[in-house]
C-alpha cells in the first residue's frame, strides 16, 4: 500500500473541495449572516492539511486497484466530515452526527434530511447543502481530475470506483479530457435549467439551489414542502424533465454532440429508462386520477414523482405517502431500479436491471432446452461473461447489504414501511421514503446507530459498494 | 498529438507506454477484449475493442483527426491493409510493422505504392543494432549519429580502470583525445556530468566521439579491443537471418545453430556463406562441438528469454569475449544488464524507439530538424541529432552566451563533415549537425533554451 501517494492524491482533492466552500462563504458575507467563521475554519484547516501532504509529489507514484479504492472511499468520508463542519460550527445543526448525516446525504446526492424546518436555516448554508449535491453528482474525483493536470496513468481505478455503472466508457483518450467533457455538459445543462426556472418566475436563489438539487439528482430543497411550494405546472415540468435528463447516461449527450445518432438508436439503456419512466407515470396517473380529478392534472403529479424517484432525486410536489398502495409499490420498484449508469443518479441502474432480466429469461429458456446456447446482448453488442457475472454479484451484494441495514435500523422499532424504505431511500440515494420518512417527514427521529448505518448506506450506494466495503475489510489492510 | 495504435501486443503496449510519457493522446484498437481491458487499466488511454480494418471502428477512433496511425499487429498484410484504410480515411501519417522477408526486399516500392510513411521491421532493426555492438565490442551498446560518422557507446568502468577517481577535466587534459563523456549512470541514477564530475568504478559511461578517436581512447586507457571475427548465432529466426547477412557483408564468419531442420535448409539456401548447423543450441555438447571455445562472440537469439540468458551465462563460463542476448522481458533485461557483462537487446524497445523518433521528428518545427534520437540509460536520457536549418536565436551567440536548461549537454557539432567537441566559444551555424544529450524531452533544438 503506497500511503504517501494516497495522502498526496487526497490532499489535492481536499484542497479543491475546500476551495469550493469559498462560494457559500461569499454568500454568507453578502447576506450578512455573521457565520463567516463556520466556513473560514474548515477552509483553512483543510487547505493546511491538504498542502502539507501534497506539497511534494512522492517518488513512488504507483497506484493500484487497492490504493484507488482506498482513495475513493476515504476522500468521500473526509469531505463529508469537512463539509459537515459549517453546519456544526454555526450551531444551526447542533449534533455532529446529524451534520455528518446531512452532508453525506448531500455529497451522495441522496437528499434525506434530518431538518424538520428547512426554512429556518441560513441561506448560505442552504446553498452549501445543495452545492454538495452538484459536486457529488458528477463526482469529486472527476472534478479534481478535470482541474488538476495530471500524468497519473493509474487514474482508471479511481475513476471507475467513482463513476456508477457496470462498465465505464471513456469519452476521450485521456481521463482529464473525459472529465472536462463531462463537466462541460453538466455545467451547460445546469445553466439551462436555471434560466428556464427563472422564466417560470422562481426567485434566482431558489432557481440555483433547486437546479443543483436536480442536477446532482440530490433532492435537498429550501422549502418545507419541497417543490409543491411553488404550485406551478411549468416549474413542475421543467424540474421533472431536467431530473430525467440528469438521470440519463452522460455519454449519450457526448454522442449527440459529436453527431453519431446511429449509436443512440440501439442504446438499450435509454430505451428502457424512458420506457420504465413513461409506463410508470401513466399507470400511476390512472391510479391517482380520483384524487386529482383530471388525467392531465394527475399526470403532472405522477410524472414529477416518477421522475424524481426513478432518477433518485427525491423532490416532491405531492405527498405520495398518502397515494393508493398500487402507486406506492410502483414507486418503491422504481427506487430499486434507479437511473442510468454514467448519470448522476443512484439505484441499481437501468442497465443492470436490463442485464438481470435478460439473464433470467435465458435461464428459463435453458431450463426447457438444456443444450441451447445464449449470449447476453445489450446495445447490439455481446456482453462479456465477466461483466454479466459482475452484475449478478453486484445484485447479490446489494441485497445482502440492504437486508442487513434493514435489520439494524429495525432496532429503532418503527413501522414496516418506514424501516424498509428508510434504508432503500438512502442506499439508492433517493431521499424521502414512505411512512414517517415520506416527503413531508424527515430522518431526525432515528437513533445515532441508525443514522450512522444509513450514512454508510448512502456512501455505499453512491460508490457502488466495493470501495467502502473494501475499506472496512481486514483483508485489505493485511500486509501481503 | 493524436495517435491511433492497432494491436496491443508487446510492441503495441510499449508504444502506448512511451507515447503516454510523451503526453500524447492515444487510442488503441485491439480485437481481443482482455488486451483492451489490461491496457486501459494500466494506462490513461482509450481502448476500442474491434478490428483495425473495420471502418466503423476506425471512425470511432476518430481517425480523421489522427496525426499518426501505427499498425503493429502480428500480421503483415493486416497491418498494411489497416494503414491504407487509415490513410484513405484521413490519418496524417501511417506507420506499419512489416517483417516478412519478401516484403522487406521491396520495401521502397511498397511504401510508395501503399502510401505508408514508415515501414518498420523490428527484426531487421534489432539485427542492425547487434551488428553495431559487434563492431565495437568493448561497448555494451553502440549507436551512431550523422550516418555513422559519430558514435555513441555505452561503456562499463571496471573497478581497476585507469579512469577511476579522476574528474572529467583531468581525463580530457591527460589523454588529449576528442572524446566526450555525456552521460553517467550510477546506482540507477543518470547524471549529465560537468568537468568536475569524478568517475568511479562501476559507473556506466556514455561516450561520444568519432570511431577512430574512440578506438584510440580505448587503447590509451588500457583496454585492448579485439575485433570480432567469428560469431555463433543461436536460434535461426528472422533476426538471425538479417544479422547473419549484415555480419557476412562486413567480413565476419558466421555460424547459425538452429534446431528445426526445414528452417535450417531455408537458411542454408538464402545464406550460402554462413555455416548452418542443425542442433539444440541450449545443449552444451552441441555448443562445444561447434566450437564455442574458439569463437569471439556468441549471440543468443532463441525465442525464449530464459534460454537466451542461460546460453549467455554458459558462454561466459567458456570465456567468450562478447556475448549478446535478446531479452524481451524488461525485468530480466535489467537483471542481465546490471551485471555489465552482457549486451542485451530488446526488439520491442528498438521498434518503439524507431517509431517514437519518427513521431518526435514529426512534431519538431522547421528551423531545426531532428534526424536521430536514441534513448539511453533505460530511457532515462536521450541523445539526439539536429540539423540547424536556418538562422535563429541560437545561431547568433556563442555557447557560453546561450542560457540553457539544466541537464542539457551539447555533445558534438559536425560542420563540413568534421566533428568537433564544442566549448564555450563554439557557435551554431546553419548547416551544422548538433548532437545533444539530455534528460528532457526535446522536439526542436530551441527547446534547449531555459
Amino acid at each position: 500500500m503506497n500511503y504517501r501517494m494516497i495522502a498526496y492524491t487526497m490532499g489535492r482533492i481536499l484542497i479543491a473541495v475546500a476551495a469550493t466552500m469559498l462560494i457559500p462563504m461569499g454568500l454568507s458575507v453578502y447576506y450578512g449572516e455573521g457565520i463567516i467563521m463556520a466556513y473560514t475554519i474548515p477552509i483553512i484547516v483543510s487547505i493546511a492539511i491538504g498542502a502539507v501532504v501534497s506539497i511534494k509529489p512522492p517518488e513512488d507514484k504507483s497506484l493500484f486497484v487497492r490504493e484507488g479504492m482506498v482513495i475513493v472511499a476515504l476522500i468521500w468520508i473526509v469531505i463529508s466530515i469537512v463539509g459537515a463542519l459549517p453546519f456544526y460550527i454555526s450551531r444551526e445543526i447542533p449534533n455532529f452526527i446529524d451534520c455528518f448525516f446531512e452532508t453525506v446525504s448531500g455529497f451522495t446526492t441522496t437528499g434525506s434530511t434530518i431538518l424538520a424546518n428547512v426554512e429556518g436555516m441560513s441561506k448560505s448554508l442552504l446553498f452549501w447543502r445543495s452545492f454538495t449535491h452538484w459536486l457529488g453528482g458528477m463526482g469529486v474525483l472527476v472534478f479534481a481530475m478535470a482541474i488538476f493536470s495530471s500524468k497519473d496513468t493509474r487514474a482508471t481505478y479511481m475513476m471507475r470506483a467513482e463513476m456508477p455503472g457496470p462498465v465505464v466508457g471513456k469519452l476521450a483518450s485521456k481521463w482529464q479530457f473525459s472529465a472536462r467533457i463531462l463537466y462541460m455538459i453538466y455545467i451547460a445543462l445546469t445553466i439551462l435549467e436555471i434560466i428556464l426556472l427563472r422564466l417560470g418566475k422562481m426567485p434566482l436563489f431558489d432557481s440555483i439551489v433547486h437546479t443543483f438539487g436536480s442536477a446532482g439528482t440530490g433532492g435537498f430543497g429550501i422549502k418545507n414542502n419541497s417543490i409543491a411550494y411553488y404550485n406551478s405546472a411549468y416549474i413542475d415540468y421543467v424540474i421533472g424533465i431536467f431530473m430525467m435528463l440528469f438521470g440519463l447516461n452522460f455519454n449519450v449527450y457526448y454522442i449527440m454532440l459529436i453527431r453519431k445518432f446511429t449509436h443512440l438508436k440501439n442504446n438499450d439503456e435509454v430505451k428502457w429508462y424512458i420506457g420504465f419512466m413513461l409506463g410508470a407515470a401513466v399507470l400511476i396517473a390512472v391510479n391517482i386520477m380520483p384524487i386529482y380529478h383530471t388525467f392531465a392534472n394527475a399526470f403532472r403529479y405522477s410524472f414529477f414523482q416518477v421522475s424524481s424517484v426513478m432518477t433518485t432525486t427525491g423532490y416532491a410536489t405531492a405527498d405520495f405517502a398518502v397515494w393508493p398502495m398500487f402507486s406506492q409499490i410502483i414507486l418503491v420498484m422504481l427506487m430499486l431500479i434507479g437511473a442510468c449508469a454514467g448519470s448522476t443518479g443512484g439505484g441499481i441502474k437501468v442497465i443492470r436491471v436490463v442485464i438481470l432480466m435478460k439473464i433470467a429469461v435465458n435461464a428459463v429458456k435453458k431450463a426447457v432446452s438444456p443444450r441451447s446456447v445464449f449470449s447476453v446482448k445489450a446495445d447490439g453488442k455481446r456482453i462479456e461473461k465477466g461483466i454479466v457475472y459482475g452484475v449478478l454479484v453486484y445484485f447479490v451484494v446489494y441485497m445482502i447489504f440492504t437486508g442487513l441495514s434493514i435489520l439494524i435500523v429495525s432496532l429503532d422499532n418503527k413501522d414496516f414501511a418506514t424501516t424498509v424504505t428508510s434504508v432503500l431511500a438512502t442506499v439508492n440515494n433517493i431521499g424521502p421514503g414512505l411512512g414517517s420518512v415520506g416527503p413531508t417527514g424527515n430522518f431526525a427521529e432515528f437513533s445515532i446507530l441508525s443514522k450512522i448505518v444509513l450514512s454508510i448506506g448512502m456512501l455505499v450506494g453512491r460508490l457502488e459498494f466495493y470501495p467502502i466495503l473494501i475499506l472496512f475489510s481486514p483483508y485489505m489492510w493485511k500486509k501481503s | 498529438m493524436r495517435v491511433v495504435i492497432v494491436g496491443g501486443g508487446k510492441v503495441g503496449r510499449k508504444l502506448v507506454e512511451d507515447f503516454t510519457n510523451e503526453g500524447d493522446n492515444i487510442v488503441l484498437i485491439d480485437i481481443k477484449n482482455h488486451i483492451c481491458e489490461k491496457i486501459e487499466e494500466s494506462f490513461d488511454v482509450m481502448c476500442i475493442n474491434g478490428s483495425g480494418t473495420d471502418i466503423e471502428i476506425l471512425g470511432e477512433a476518430e481517425i480523421k483527426k489522427a496525426d499518426l496511425f501505427i499498425a503493429v499487429t502480428d500480421n503483415d498484410e493486416y497491418n498494411a491493409l489497416c494503414s491504407v484504410m487509415a490513410k484513405k480515411m484521413g490519418a496524417n501519417r501511417c506507420v506499419a510493422r512489416v517483417r516478412n522477408r519478401e516484403y522487406f526486399k521491396q520495401l521502397d516500392f511498397m511504401r510508395d505504392a501503399l502510401g505508408i510513411n514508415l515501414i518498420v521491421n523490428p527484426e531487421y532493426a534489432t539485427a542492425d543494432e547487434i551488428s553495431r555492438i559487434l563492431r565495437f565490442p568493448v561497448a555494451i551498446n553502440a549507436e551512431t549519429f550523422a550516418k555513422g560518422r559519430i558514435e555513441l557507446i555505452e561503456f562499463n568502468v571496471g573497478e581497476d580502470s585507469a579512469l577511476c577517481n579522476y574528474a572529467l577535466y583531468e581525463i580530457y587534459k591527460k589523454y588529449k583525445i576528442k572524446v566526450l563523456i555525456c552521460a553517467v549512470q550510477r546506482e540507477g541514477k543518470v547524471y549529465i556530468p560537468n568537468g568536475d564530475f569524478v568517475i568511479k568504478g562501476g559507473d556506466k559511461l556514455h561516450i561520444t566521439a568519432s570511431h577512430g578517436d574512440l578506438t584510440k581512447f580505448m587503447k590509451e586507457i588500457g583496454i585492448i579491443q579485439k575485433k570480432v571475427r567469428t560469431v555463433i548465432l543461436i536460434g535461426g529466426g528472422r533476426i538471425s537471418f538479417y544479422l547473419a547477412k549484415l555480419l557476412i557483408e562486413s567480413g565476419m564468419k558466421v555460424k547459425i545453430i538452429e534446431h528445426n531442420m526445414s528452417r535450417c535448409q531455408e537458411l542454408a539456401e538464402y545464406l550460402p556463406k554462413a555455416d548452418v548447423v542443425c542442433g539444440d543450441g541450449t545443449d552444451r555438447h552441441v555448443l562445444e562441438e561447434e566450437g564455442i571455445d574458439r569463437v569471439d562472440s556468441v549471440v543468443a537469439l532463441t525465442g525464449i528469454d530464459e534460454e537466451n540468458m542461460i546460453i549467455s551465462m554458459y558462454a561466459k563460463s567458456r570465456n567468450v569475449d562478447k556475448i549478446v542476448a535478446k531479452v524481451n522481458r524488461l525485468s530480466f533485461a535489467d537483471l542481465m544488464e546490471n551485471t555489465g557483462i552482457y549486451s542485451i537487446v530488446t526488439p520491442k524497445n528498438i521498434t518503439a524507439n524507431m517509431i517514437i523518433r519518427y513521431a518526435r521528428a514529426m512534431k519538431s518545427a522547421q528551423d531545426t530538424e531532428m534526424r536521430t534520437l536514441y534513448r539511453i540509460v533505460n530511457n532515462k536520457a536521450e541523445a539526439m541529432e539536429f540539423i540547424v536549418n536556418k538562422e535563429s536565436e541560437l545561431t547568433s551567440k556563442t555557447l557560453s552566451q546561450i542560457k540553457m536548461k539544466e541537464n542539457v549537454l551539447i555533445a558534438a557539432i559536425l560542420r563540413h563533415n568534421k566533428m568537433f567537441l564544442p566549448d564555450g566559444n563554439s557557435t551554431f551555424e546553419v548547416g551544422d549537425t548538433v548532437i545533444v544529450v539530455t534528460t528532457h524531452h526535446l522536439t526542436t533544438l530551441t527547446d534547449v533554451l531555459a
